[in-house]
């Protein structure tokens, strides 16, 4: 998959209005979409992971497709949907017509995602992914489960998306964690700028930091973005002693053969502090997601020797040195 | 796990639960024979003594410890006194689908020839129900209440230390001191005082004379024993039986004996629920384990054998049968029989020790129905015991359970218990708080706080029936605002807790006055003391306990009501009452729109949960506090056993989506499926309840294994547990198991027998439930993380 090439990370603005949400109150506005809370893969313990919309990656097997778009975006569930026609006749836009069947089809071209059709519907099957939330209303959020933070060694972590592209939010939703004692990590493809990766990692209490090719042209051609920044903001980081978990999502096809092993020994190897190494093997519960927000799933992979590969890098990166930890969920 | 252990066990998962007449006939001919010639309390420690004397002794291979309830093991005795049986009872016992008992024909026949004939009419299950109000028969019909002691006798009782460190010669010397400081001319109830302690007296002796009965076996299998080394353990349980319970045991073998000969008077004398209870065994035992080892008497393995074998015996007494309402509330050969683990000491230390690893590692082992086991969980509990508690669970047999000992201290305060007796205490049953050995907390019903709300929505009339079994709490027009509904649904719960307070006082009078428990009152203070029996008011402490069920269920369905009738006005209540006697016929989106777009119970969203509270405080304020005939009090625990099931069945369909017939929610947890932001938030929904002003309430979470794997995910379930303590939780357990599996088990019980799963407050063989039950399970929400 090409995309074409921006070499310089920015960061994303908001969409000027929100539909749907809690009522912003105080301090920067983010846009999130899902709070999930009881997470046993983003960091130690047990933790509350808030999911930022909007990133400047295009991985081919993006997990979290509903990430990549700042805006919110309408998902449709057709299994729960009971055939009502309530949506036909709550959009504004005319965007939905119903089939012989009575199976809503939603035009998207058409879709403003403005959410009407969302409050008309009785099932759930219509979402809308992403809302603007105040940091306030964010970190109250969080904090609700401190009980079992503290209990396990937990807290919050903020990931996407990109974080990263809502820096601002993101410093002040982590500030304001600190403050109240939450332990906070960030998830981050490390595709942003140097001095908003390095406020992170001193604001946040851990960063995830995900590598997903240590080939330059491999990395661009999967990834859509240069590995030039990610490995710069990586050594900047661990120049800085920032306290560090790298992530390898181990993509069938695409980062699992010998020579991908071989670069990221490599790379790791040139680091100046050693980070506990997280691989996470790639699974195929994407696709359901794509399909409901009204696009294909691009990407095959055959996870028939995912295993092999999974653990032909685990012994790679253990013999250099690193340890190396197995994980659960594949992200992009 | 010793051979000896391991054959015990096999022998005893191959038994099938028998309704055995013996004891029916026994107390039959006592009864026709002497009955009419005693006081009640005197004839009821006759009739214990007969019972002592007269019932064939069984002594098995291999065993260490000795008695049974029945003549052999899974020989279920029947209680004919509290509930006679009639041939149709029998017929369903030994036909039923599921906790089904063989009936030989030699029961039926002496039911038919000489126990139906005498105790018709005269049994009190058939007295209860001659002498409630109607409205109390109208309300128990339509499914609002259930009545615990219509075939069971008040039991949920547990010893404390006094039944290791005493034995009944000092009971007898007790009971002495106590005539001897009557007055009878000062004391106008001395004559009835010297009445019970006589026959706390004789029932002391009867209990000695049933254990010399067995040390005079054990002796004379001796003598014709071939094997030198059997002779010698034969020996050995004769001496041990000439001992105890006479006199205080003197080792760990003595000390679990003793227990079990005063389980067996307990649960032979009387039918009380929940069997009996050991209380903190391990702390119990720990003196004799530690003494045991040090002069070399007792090994580890010695002692986890001795524990086995005591496992077995608990697992060889099936639940007496249950019929009717009560077999629906109850439905499981299980007993209830719960031992503490960990907790506290009476100085406030903790008081975990090297036994609580013991009973884990055998409770692991032995993975059997009966007895089942929890870790009370207080602040300074080593984390060493709670993460062996998470291991013993990971292993999916839905126990130990995991209690909030510091909660159950607070409540047993707010109650009014003196420290010491508070941190003595701790739960026994499913997930009920006493102060052991000195309360009788009695639980005497479980309460329908849905079917009072279906109640406030047609004006007090059943749907189902017609009959107007509440009061009129105002039509559906009055019902303007939704604090008018609230209103409404108040009235028919104060109205229905008064009609069942009504009817508790003519069952508790019955058995205060016909049913006196005399071996048991040993067991409990203030009894002797007192010179008053368990039954009558002679505890310490003394509680009825009414349960509400449904929380989940009322909550979501008066969340539902206040969103959709007087918030948004997506549907006027008219309409939403004909759609639910309609059953949600043809109104599919309505029913979609209630089930998905309220906000629910279990999902951490305040306006649920203070709904929630608002419910369980109207509850609260309509029982805690009331005077309960014994001398008593009223309070309130949250728990279903398998009511929320039985129900649900005589429930219509509830404005939360749910369908008619279908089961309530389980314990405080959320509605089946309706918790949908992981187990944090389920956990401190529930811990929006104050669960202090309670006696106890039921959590279940339902993990998949792949959540708990490695130490990591052992690690984060014992910080879940933490966690929910930390804000006030009472009781959380896990069923750990895929939803594949149970559907398997559903396809071919044959191949998953031993499937155990967590029901409510206990574990059941998930083969012996209800296909209603189980579907029930499997629909709760599977957490696919800790």
């Amino acid at each position: 998959m090409m995309v074409a090439m921006d070499t310089a990370p920015r960061t994303m603005t908001l969409p000027a209005a929100m539909a749907v949400g809690p009522a912003p109150t105080a301090g920067p506005t983010g846009v999130v979409f899902d709070v999930k809370r009881g997470s046993a893969e983003d960091g130690p313990g047990i933790r509350t992971t808030v999911f930022l919309k909007g990133c400047p990656l295009r991985c081919a097997w993006c997990h979290n497709p509903e990430g990549l778009d700042p805006r919110p975006v309408l998902s449709v569930t057709p299994g729960r949907c009971v055939r009502c026609g309530a949506c036909v006749d709550a959009c504004p836009e005319g965007a939905i017509t119903l089939t012989e069947d009575g199976t809503p089809v939603t035009d998207r071209d058409r879709c403003a995602a403005a959410g009407r059709c969302v409050d008309a519907c009785p099932t759930g099957a219509r979402e809308l992914l992403g809302a603007a939330w105040s940091s306030a209303a964010l970190v109250d959020e969080v904090a609700r489960d401190r009980p079992f933070f503290e209990a396990s060694g937990g807290g919050v972590t903020f990931s996407g998306g990109e974080p990263l592209a809502q820096p601002d939010f993101l410093l002040v939703c982590l500030r304001a964690c600190r403050d109240r004692g939450l332990h906070t990590a960030v998830d981050t493809s490390g595709y942003a700028p140097r001095a908003v990766a390095l406020a992170a990692a001193e604001a946040a209490g851990l960063v995830l930091f995900d590598l997903k090719h240590p080939d330059p042209g491999r990395h661009a051609r999967f990834t859509g973005v240069p590995l030039r920044v990610i490995v710069d903001n990586l050594r900047g980081l661990d120049a800085a002693g920032a306290r560090l978990w790298l992530r390898v999502p181990v993509i069938p096809g695409v980062n699992d053969d010998a020579e991908a092993r071989d670069g990221f020994v490599a790379l790791l190897g040139t680091l100046r502090h050693r980070y506990p190494v997280w691989l996470l093997p790639y699974h195929e519960t994407a696709a359901a997601k794509y399909a409901r927000l009204g696009r294909g799933y691009g990407f095959e992979a055959s996870g028939a020797r995912l295993a092999e590969s999974v653990s032909a890098l685990a012994a790679a990166l253990r013999a250099a040195g690193n340890d190396v930890r197995i994980g659960g969920d594949a992200r992009a | 796990m010793r051979d000896r252990v391991a054959r015990l066990r096999q022998a005893s998962l191959a038994r099938r639960p028998t309704i055995s007449a013996e004891r029916a006939l026994l107390m039959t001919r006592f009864y026709r024979e002497e009955g009419e010639r005693h006081a009640p309390p005197t004839r009821r420690a006759l009739a214990f003594r007969r019972l002592c004397e007269e019932r064939e002794l069984y002594l098995g291979p291999d065993e260490l410890i000795v008695g049974e309830r029945g003549p052999e093991p899974a020989a279920t005795p029947t209680f004919p006194e509290l509930t006679c049986h009639s041939l149709q009872d029998l017929e369903v016992l030994a036909t039923r689908e599921k906790t089904s008992y063989a009936v030989p024909h030699e029961v039926v026949d002496a039911y038919e020839r000489e126990v139906i004939p005498f105790w018709t009419g005269r049994s009190l299950r058939d007295r209860v129900f001659a002498s409630v109000a109607e409205a109390w028969l109208r309300a128990y019909e339509a499914g609002c209440f259930t009545e615990f002691m219509e075939q069971r006798a008040p039991g949920h009782t547990t010893t404390d230390g006094k039944a290791f460190r005493k034995g009944l010669r000092q009971f007898l010397a007790e009971i002495a001191a106590a005539r001897a400081s009557l007055d009878p001319e000062r004391d106008p109830d001395a004559t009835a005082r010297l009445e019970q302690l006589a026959a706390m007296d004789a029932a002391a002796e009867a209990g000695m004379r049933y254990a010399a009965r067995y040390a005079e076996l054990a002796d004379a299998r001796a003598d014709e024993e071939p094997d030198a080394a059997r002779r010698h353990e034969l020996r050995r349980i004769a001496e041990v039986c000439r001992r105890v319970p006479a006199e205080p045991p003197r080792d760990f073998h003595e000390a679990l004996q003793a227990y079990w000969f005063h389980h067996l008077a307990v649960v032979t004398e009387l039918n009380g629920w929940d069997a009996f209870n050991p209380g903190h065994l391990d702390q119990h035992l720990g003196p004799f384990y530690e003494a045991g080892l040090r002069d070399g008497s007792l090994t580890r393995e010695g002692a986890k054998e001795l524990l086995g074998c005591l496992w077995v015996k608990f697992a060889d007494q099936p639940a007496p049968p249950k019929v009717g309402v009560t077999a629906a509330e109850s439905g499981t050969y299980n007993d209830f029989v719960n031992i503490n683990l960990g907790g506290l000491l009476a100085d406030g230390r903790q008081g975990a020790n090297e036994v609580s690893h013991l009973i884990l590692e055998v409770a692991e082992e032995m993975r059997l129905l009966q007895p089942q086991c929890n870790v009370q969980v207080a602040r300074d509990t080593p984390d060493a015991l709670l993460l062996h508690a998470c291991r013993v669970i990971r292993e999916g047999i839905g126990y130990p359970a995991l209690f909030n000992a510091d909660v159950v201290v607070a409540e047993l305060l707010r109650q009014g218990k003196r420290l010491e007796d508070a941190r003595e205490g701790g739960t026994s049953g499913c997930i009920e708080t006493g102060a052991f050995g000195k309360e009788a907390y009695v639980l005497s019903g479980y309460v329908n706080l849905v079917k009072l709300l279906e109640l406030a929505l047609h004006d007090g009339r059943d749907p189902r029936t017609g009959a107007q079994v509440g009061p009129r709490s105002g039509a559906l027009d009055a019902l303007a605002t939704f604090d008018d509904l609230f209103a409404a649904w108040d009235a028919q719960l104060r109205h229905l807790v008064e009609v069942k307070l009504h009817g508790n006082a003519v069952v508790q009078a019955l058995y205060a006055e016909e049913m006196p428990a005399p071996y048991l009152s040993l067991l409990i203070d203030d009894c002797i003391a007192a010179g008053r029996d368990y039954n009558a008011g002679g505890a310490r402490y003394d509680t009825t306990y009414l349960q509400g069920v449904g929380i989940g269920t009322l909550t979501d369905a008066l969340s539902a009501l206040r969103r959709h009738v007087y918030q948004t006005g997506a549907v006027a209540l008219p309409e939403l009452v004909a759609a639910l006697d309609a059953d949600f016929a043809a109104v599919e989106p309505l029913r979609q729109r209630l089930v998905n777009r309220t906000p629910r119970y279990g999902n951490d969203d305040p306006a649920a949960d203070e709904l929630m509270r608002r419910a369980f405080d109207a509850f609260f304020d309509a029982v805690d506090g009331r005077p309960a005939p014994r001398g008593g009090t009223y309070h309130i625990d949250m728990l279903p056993t398998t009511c929320h099931v039985y129900f649900g069945s005589v429930t219509g369909a509830t404005p939360d989506g749910r369908r008619g017939g279908a089961p309530l929610s389980e314990g405080i947890s959320p509605v089946q499926g309706a918790d949908r932001r992981g187990p944090t938030a389920v956990l401190r929904s529930a811990a929006a309840m104050d669960h202090v002003k309670t006696g106890g309430t039921l959590l279940n979470l339902k993990f998949s294994p792949r959540a708990l794997e490695g130490d990591e995910g052992l690690a984060r379930l014992a910080a879940l547990v933490r966690g929910y303590f930390a804000l006030g939780g009472h009781h959380v357990q896990f069923n750990v198991v895929d939803a594949a599996v149970l559907r398997a088990a559903q396809q071919r019980p044959e191949e998953h027998r031993g499937l155990l799963v967590r029901v409510a407050g206990y574990s059941d063989f998930f083969c012996d439930l209800g296909c209603e039950l189980q579907d029930e399970i499997i629909a709760r929400t599977e957490h696919a993380r800790a």
